[in-house]
């Protein structure tokens, strides 16, 4: 009984190291690159505009998608690396 | 075959479509109604939480605000979809592995609380029936502009339809048909995005087409479109904001209101495994990219279309700007889809200046204003309604009239999709959250299903009524739904899985709290309750605190709402143990099976 808490315990920490990483990058595509660190990307042209530009209309949607596959593939193993999937 | 008879083929067919669907799928148990029975395939779902999510506002208008609005609106792109990922990752496999019906359902049995249990219903059915009144709406105004019926038909046939296949079907006919409705809606805004890529940029596919270079005039695209737009008074569309904090603010409000609007996060109790809830988030993210990543692309080539057919002499490599806007079009010779969207009133010309030609500019830059009283303009002549960007352009682009009849039933489904799944929540929160655990526990499975029919139909009744008389305030209704859904949903359902230690008291007063503080500040700019006259201070962003609008204060009522439940909980009594165990047991997949049947 007491392992099985230390072990559901261990997967919950595993998952919120996980997510903490995730909302990270989520964060720092749309309000970091997309909106207030734009100036320092304006130096970086892409199709007639600046790479902050593309962030905020392409890039960040095309990472959000990467982001929830990679979160669900990473989820899948500790699922079962900690026996505790369906 | 004239247009009227091909946009009526198509729609006629769309919705013989719907009802084949709605036939097939006849909801048999409380669990099919609710549900779909839990069974239903994560790509599948995703597709149809795609149709749930894009509305009408997502068809007919993101491309217009974007074209406006240039750099600036890219808050909807990055909130609408941004919004997945905390909604994966914070939300959905946690509520499948809940494993019941609704999003109350959750707060009121974790809080061990019938007043949280009311209060989120209150706040699911104000958000989800505000939502509802521009489906309805964005329906009638599709019908009587392709099908040339009265906007009053237009909304009675819609409810007729929707209540087809939602009251028999529930959530199992509107799963099946908001896949078909997704089909019909992604193909009608794709093809003549398409072709308008094509044509402009030679690039076929509309979100590379948009950073390529432009055709006629040898520039990159958007470079070209913000010269013409800054030789006319505009703003650069690629200008950067000046209130950053609000920017960021207002993306975070729509992404937390995105994540924590119910007729979204029901859609992930549908599918079978807490796993397939994970998977699902991320096709769903797919589906809706497919439209987001190309209104970007529709809008930018849309404006720049519009101000070269107004400035022919401006599309190619232009020396002097000054002898390109002295040719301006003659009104005479103003194209054919010009003339078709003038007689519906969106599109309008007055000659300020007489000379017979079109003058489109910013009249309201006052850096511009000398410029303009050189070139002998009196004024602005055109004014475009945002709206029929995307309806326009299949005619803009000379597409056949079948795209035409296409895009009709896109609009249409659009609206359709996002109407019956809002008004499914509201019923299961009326039939099963109100009636079965709160009025009458005894009721039969019989019982219940016929009270989520009854009150399907009652809110059909009421969303139909309220398109046929839209209180003056459509527009901002939407500030109010994402700012109740964020403020006051959003953090209790997180709370209520990531934190053992939040109790009752803390998630009623910070819900409550979340909620007054967002619409207070919503009063105080856009009136009570709405009601022209009575904010009590100007709506604009100088009276703003620190220059945060009122659509952007979601975000801040969701971190009240944190505070406050932190700060109650942490004065009162700990949650009992089994609240503890339950709060342990959503936290991983082993054992969902056991959860759904109940």
């Amino acid at each position: 009984m007491a392992d099985e808490k230390s072990n559901a315990a261990a997967y919950w920490k595993a998952n919120v190291r996980l997510i903490t990483g995730c909302l990270i990058v989520w964060a720092l595509v749309s309000y970091g690159f997309a909106i207030l660190l734009r100036p320092l990307l304006s130096g970086i042209p892409i199709g007639g505009t600046d790479l902050g530009f593309w962030f905020a209309q392409q890039g960040s949607i095309l990472t959000f998608i990467g982001l929830i596959f990679f979160y669900a593939w990473r989820m899948n193993r500790l699922d079962k690396q900690f026996g505790l999937g369906e | 075959m004239s247009q009227f008879a091909i946009n009526l083929l198509f729609v006629g067919a769309s919705f013989a479509l719907y009802i084949g669907i709605a036939v097939w799928a006849r909801a048999g148990s409380t669990k099919d109604f609710y549900v779909a029975g839990g069974g239903v395939h994560p790509i599948t779902n995703g597709m149809a939480t795609a149709a749930d999510w894009m509305s009408a506002a997502s068809f007919i208008s993101m491309a217009g605000l974007l074209a406006s609005g240039g750099y600036a609106n890219s808050s909807f792109l990055m909130g609408w979809t941004g919004g997945y990922v905390i909604l994966a990752m914070l939300l959905a496999p946690y509520l499948r592995k809940f494993g019941k019906f609704t999003v109350p359902d959750f707060i009121g049995d974790r809080f061990y609380s019938n007043t949280a249990r009311l209060v989120a219903v209150v706040c699911l059915v104000v958000a989800s029936v505000t939502y509802v009144i521009g489906q309805m709406t964005g329906a009638g105004v599709a019908f009587s502009r392709f099908l040339e019926v009265s906007n009053t038909w237009g909304i009675w046939i819609a409810a007729f339809i929707v209540f087809l296949y939602a009251v028999f079907g529930g959530m199992k006919g509107i799963t099946y048909t908001q896949v078909a409705q997704y089909v019909v809606l992604i193909v009608a805004y794709t093809i003549p995005a398409v072709f308008i890529a094509l044509q402009l940029t030679g690039n076929p596919i509309p979100m590379f087409g948009m950073f390529s270079v432009h055709n006629e005039s040898g520039m990159p695209l958007l470079a070209k479109l913000s010269e013409v737009l800054v030789e006319l008074g505009f703003q650069d569309y690629a200008a950067d904001v000046d209130n950053k904090l609000n920017m960021v603010l207002f993306t975070l409000s729509l992404m937390v209101g995105t994540a924590g609007l119910p007729h979204v996060i029901i859609r992930f109790f549908t599918v079978p495994r807490v796993a397939d809830a994970r998977w699902s988030a991320g096709w769903a993210l797919v589906f809706i990219a497919l439209l987001y990543l190309t209104a970007p692309a529709v809008a930018s080539m849309a404006r720049l279309n519009l101000l070269t057919t107004v400035y022919p002499e401006a599309s190619g490599q232009v020396e002097n700007y000054e002898e390109a806007m002295g040719d301006a079009l003659l009104y005479e010779e103003r194209p054919d889809w010009f003339r078709t969207w003038e007689e519906t009133g969106l599109i309008t010309f007055n000659d300020q200046n007489d000379d017979g030609r079109i003058q489109f500019y910013n009249e309201g830059n006052e850096a511009f204003a000398s410029t303009a009283a050189e070139r002998g303009w009196e004024g602005n002549e055109l004014t475009v309604n945002n709206d029929i960007l995307v309806l326009a352009n299949p005619e803009i682009a000379n597409l056949p009239g079948w795209v035409i009849g296409l895009i009709a039933a896109g609009g249409i489904a659009a609206a359709l999709s996002t109407a019956a799944g809002l008004l499914l929540a509201i019923s299961s929160a009326i039939s099963h959250d109100l009636i079965k655990t709160t009025i009458n526990p005894n009721i039969t499975e019989k019982g219940e299903m016929l009270a989520a029919r009854i009150s399907m139909g009652g809110a059909i009744l009421l969303a139909t009524y309220l398109g046929l008389n839209p209180p003056g305030f459509a527009a901002q209704t939407v500030a109010l739904a994402f700012g109740i859904a964020g403020a006051s949903l959003f953090p209790a359902l997180m709370m209520g899985i990531f934190s053992k230690r939040v109790n009752n008291k803390g998630a009623v007063a910070g819900m409550l709290a979340g909620l007054i503080a967002t619409l207070l500040y919503i009063f105080t700019y856009l009136g009570w309750l709405f009601i022209p006259g009575t904010n009590m201070l100007p709506n604009t962003p100088d009276n703003w605190i620190l220059g945060i609008s009122p659509l952007s204060f979601g975000a801040i009522g969701a971190m009240i709402n944190f505070a406050v439940a932190f700060a109650v909980s942490s004065a009162t009594e700990e949650p009992p143990q089994e609240i503890q165990d339950l709060v342990e047991s959503v936290r991983f997949p082993k054992g969902a099976g056991v959860a759904i049947d109940h």
